[in-house]
């Protein structure tokens, strides 16, 4: 998918003002984060597990290699394949190329981030194979021909009746005077439209939340029971993911899983968690002839090692943007790739390059909340600080913020100038304020005081007043020690 | 692709220092537990209660019978209860062999997988996880998993006896089953924790997307003996 990253300022804006979207992403406040609330709360060793889960990502990360070749001498003696994928491309074409082989007219997908993130629909659609998702989250923007809002409820943005207007538009044999007010009717009709697409479809696309390197089986959770009737019914199963899925043993997988529900929609398990291994075996009645899994790598073995390597951990729940302000107000298409919020401030850029997606680590108030609420405790705030500083020292800040900066850099360092310099720029201030106490305009942030009066600075210095005040109590040699170091 | 393969396990390897993976190799062998909840650490006929408490927290329904024979009344009940034609798709599980379907007459049952036009399936589990109310299921020539997903309303039967405090009990009884092929999992292995469910409309939570709309849970009490509520079961 074409990024529009650059734009995120203007994105942020139209977002603003855009009323669906902003009554739509009310509801994230009284939904996700509620319910998260909720359901750690029921389970008093939460955090404990949260610790457990970090870990467990860190062991496996520090043995990658070895669980990745592990995991794929497994899903051979399965009887299962396993594909290798550099970039986005090759893993397309590897998609493409097993579609062909079955001369496959359909496929249907259950809800997979990496295919979001190979731009895998135009893909097929463009040769000839008709891609059907099947979440119902998914096939609403399949229809809209957008790209998903949030990682695990992609169509979080729109409203009922926006719901309404695309089934009309595409469901064109059903009566154009059916009703469809209430989600629940709306349901209906995308259960009997699907329904018939799962017992069509030659193959199945699946994500995988986890591979288990111990069974070679790949893992999905779903609510709604798609993903499982997408890979059992067709003859080929095709699991896609990235190479950080991995995990060691079934034990570890179960750990994880213990904080990915709970932590994504507040749910203690998902209705349906799924394990996969291999095709049908000669005595099974039903499942998929053929069990393919398309390992991704796109710029992932490059994080291993650097000061991302964190972000690896990551198993999608969703909730540093369920949580997150910024987010909140915008909404996930905002931030113009795949990824939104807290986790795609950092991976976007990383995957398609700080040039390209600069803006979005600046989209942070650094309130801590994301980092707060993440099962495997990616420090996210610090991540993104991360990238404000290469941002910066790759000059892709603007020149007036660089200024300004070096400029206080320059007095920072030389602390008695910074007194005296942060003294007369307080007086001067004063002085600008006039009676009234407010700055109506300033040169350097016009943006800031064309909305809102600046206060003017009422009393002395922080440091003035600090030293005031040492110089009436009576001071301890301690103190004076540490005051001798400020 | 093997050029892919090369690439990014050589990749990996670079970001390494010492490569030293004993580590991996004994986790892989000696799979260590995690934390498991405390709330499951309870005496087996509570434990039964739990994944009760649990299962109808998750909106599936539980009926709790006496034995084997009360299963044909329980799953006619369940049928009248939803208006639905007295018909059901059975499983070719003989863990079902022992209930005397022929008791009810009335009752059609077909046995074999589904093509999607069978509105009620009925199947055994192969454990019940009280830590969370879930229904662990695995595929298998007698256990089509077209059973869990196709019909509207899934009818399981488990038994007292299956019920398990974790899913790593589960996993444990899975392995002793599976030892002619260790470290081989059947097909499939599917949780099931409640009907089909959404939240992708608004977040309003609707039941029946594209799994059943139902999940009924028939109980049966066959032990384990001995542990007749001992305690009472006070939530979590």
């Amino acid at each position: 998918m074409e990024s529009t990253s650059h734009r995120f300022p203007e994105n942020a804006r139209a977002a603003l003002t855009n009323e669906a979207l902003q009554s739509a992403l009310g509801k994230l406040e009284t939904g996700f984060v509620v319910n998260r609330a909720t359901a750690a709360g029921r389970l008093p060793e939460f955090e404990a597990l949260r610790d457990q889960a970090r870990d467990i990502k860190n062991h496996t990360l520090a043995h990658l290699d070895y669980y990745l070749e592990a995991f794929e001498a497994k899903v051979i003696e399965n009887g299962g394949h396993v594909h290798w994928a550099s970039t986005a491309a090759e893993a397309r074409q590897i998609i493409l190329d097993i579609c062909r082989t079955v001369d496959a007219k359909t496929v249907t997908k259950g809800k997979s981030m990496i295919a979001e993130e190979i731009a895998l629909n135009d893909y097929l659609a463009e040769n000839g194979v008709e891609p059907i998702e099947t979440d119902l989250g998914e096939y609403i923007i399949q229809l809209r021909d957008e790209p998903p809002s949030h990682i695990i409820a992609p169509a979080v943005h729109v409203i009922k009746e926006q719901v309404a207007e695309a089934f009309h538009v595409a469901h064109t044999h059903l009566d154009p005077n059916r009703s469809l007010e209430e989600p629940r009717e709306l349901l209906e009709e995308a259960r009997a439209v699907l329904r018939q697409k799962f017992l069509d479809a030659d193959v199945g696309i699946t994500g995988a939340n986890f591979l288990i390197a111990e069974t070679g089986t790949s893992v999905i959770v779903t609510n709604e029971g798609n993903g499982d009737l997408t890979q059992i019914l067709p003859k080929i199963h095709i699991a896609l993911a990235s190479l950080e899925k991995v995990t060691p043993t079934l034990e570890d997988t179960t750990s994880l899983l213990r904080v990915l529900a709970r932590s994504a929609t507040g749910q203690e398990f998902s209705s349906y968690t799924t394990f996969s291994t291999g095709p049908r075996r000669d005595d099974d009645v039903d499942g998929p002839s053929e069990y393919h899994v398309v390992l991704l790598d796109n710029g992932r073995s490059g994080m291993l090692g650097s000061e991302f390597q964190d972000m690896l951990r990551c198993i999608r729940c969703g909730a540093c943007m369920n949580h997150c302000p910024v987010y909140g107000v915008v909404g996930g298409h905002a931030y113009g790739w795949v990824y939104p919020g807290p986790m795609g401030a950092v991976l976007t850029p990383t995957l398609i390059g700080v040039e390209e997606a600069g803006h979005l680590p600046n989209a942070s108030t650094f309130c801590g909340r994301c980092e707060s609420v993440c099962p495997v405790r990616i420090p996210l705030p610090n991540l993104m600080r991360q990238y404000r500083k290469r941002e910066f020292e790759r000059k892709l800040v603007p020149a007036s913020t660089r200024a300004g900066l070096g400029l206080w850099a320059f007095f920072a360092r030389r602390p008695a100038l910074y007194r005296v310099a942060t003294e007369i720029m307080g007086l001067m201030l004063r002085v600008m304020g006039g009676k009234r106490g407010r700055i109506g305009w300033l040169p350097a942030a016009r943006g800031w005081t064309a909305h809102r009066d600046m206060p003017a600075p009422t009393g002395r210095t922080f440091q003035a007043q600090w030293v005031a005040r040492r110089a009436v109590r009576p001071q301890s040699s301690k103190d004076a020690s540490r005051r001798a170091k400020l | 692709m093997s050029d892919a393969r090369a690439e990014i396990l050589g990749k990996i390897r670079q970001s390494r220092g010492v490569i030293d993976d004993s580590a991996a190799e004994a986790r892989l062998s000696t799979r260590p537990r995690g934390i498991i909840p405390a709330r499951t650490d309870k005496a087996p006929g509570v434990l039964v209660d739990l994944f009760v408490t649990q299962a109808e927290f998750v909106d599936a329904s539980v009926d709790r019978v006496a034995s084997a024979d009360d299963v044909p009344d329980a799953v006619a009940a369940y049928l009248a209860s939803q208006n639905l034609p007295s018909e059901v798709r059975l499983a070719p599980d003989t863990q079902l062999d022992d209930i005397p379907w022929d008791q009810r007459p009335t009752l059609l049952v077909s046995r074999g997988k589904t093509d999607g036009s069978h509105e009620v399936s009925v199947t055994a589990a192969f454990a019940g996880i009280a830590e969370t109310g879930s229904l662990m299921l695995h595929s298998g020539p007698e256990s089509p998993s077209t059973l869990n997903f196709l019909p509207d309303h899934h009818v399981v039967v488990l038994r007292a006896s299956q019920v398990r405090k974790s899913y790593e009990d589960g996993w444990d009884d899975l392995r002793r089953q599976m030892t002619s092929r260790p470290n081989t999992l059947p097909r499939t292995v599917n949780f099931i924790t409640g009907p089909s469910r959404t939240g992708d409309i608004e977040q309003k939570i609707l039941m029946g997307a594209h799994g059943p709309r139902r999940l009924h849970i028939v109980l049966i009490d066959d032990g384990p003996i001995g542990t007749s509520t001992p305690e009472k079961f006070d939530g979590i």
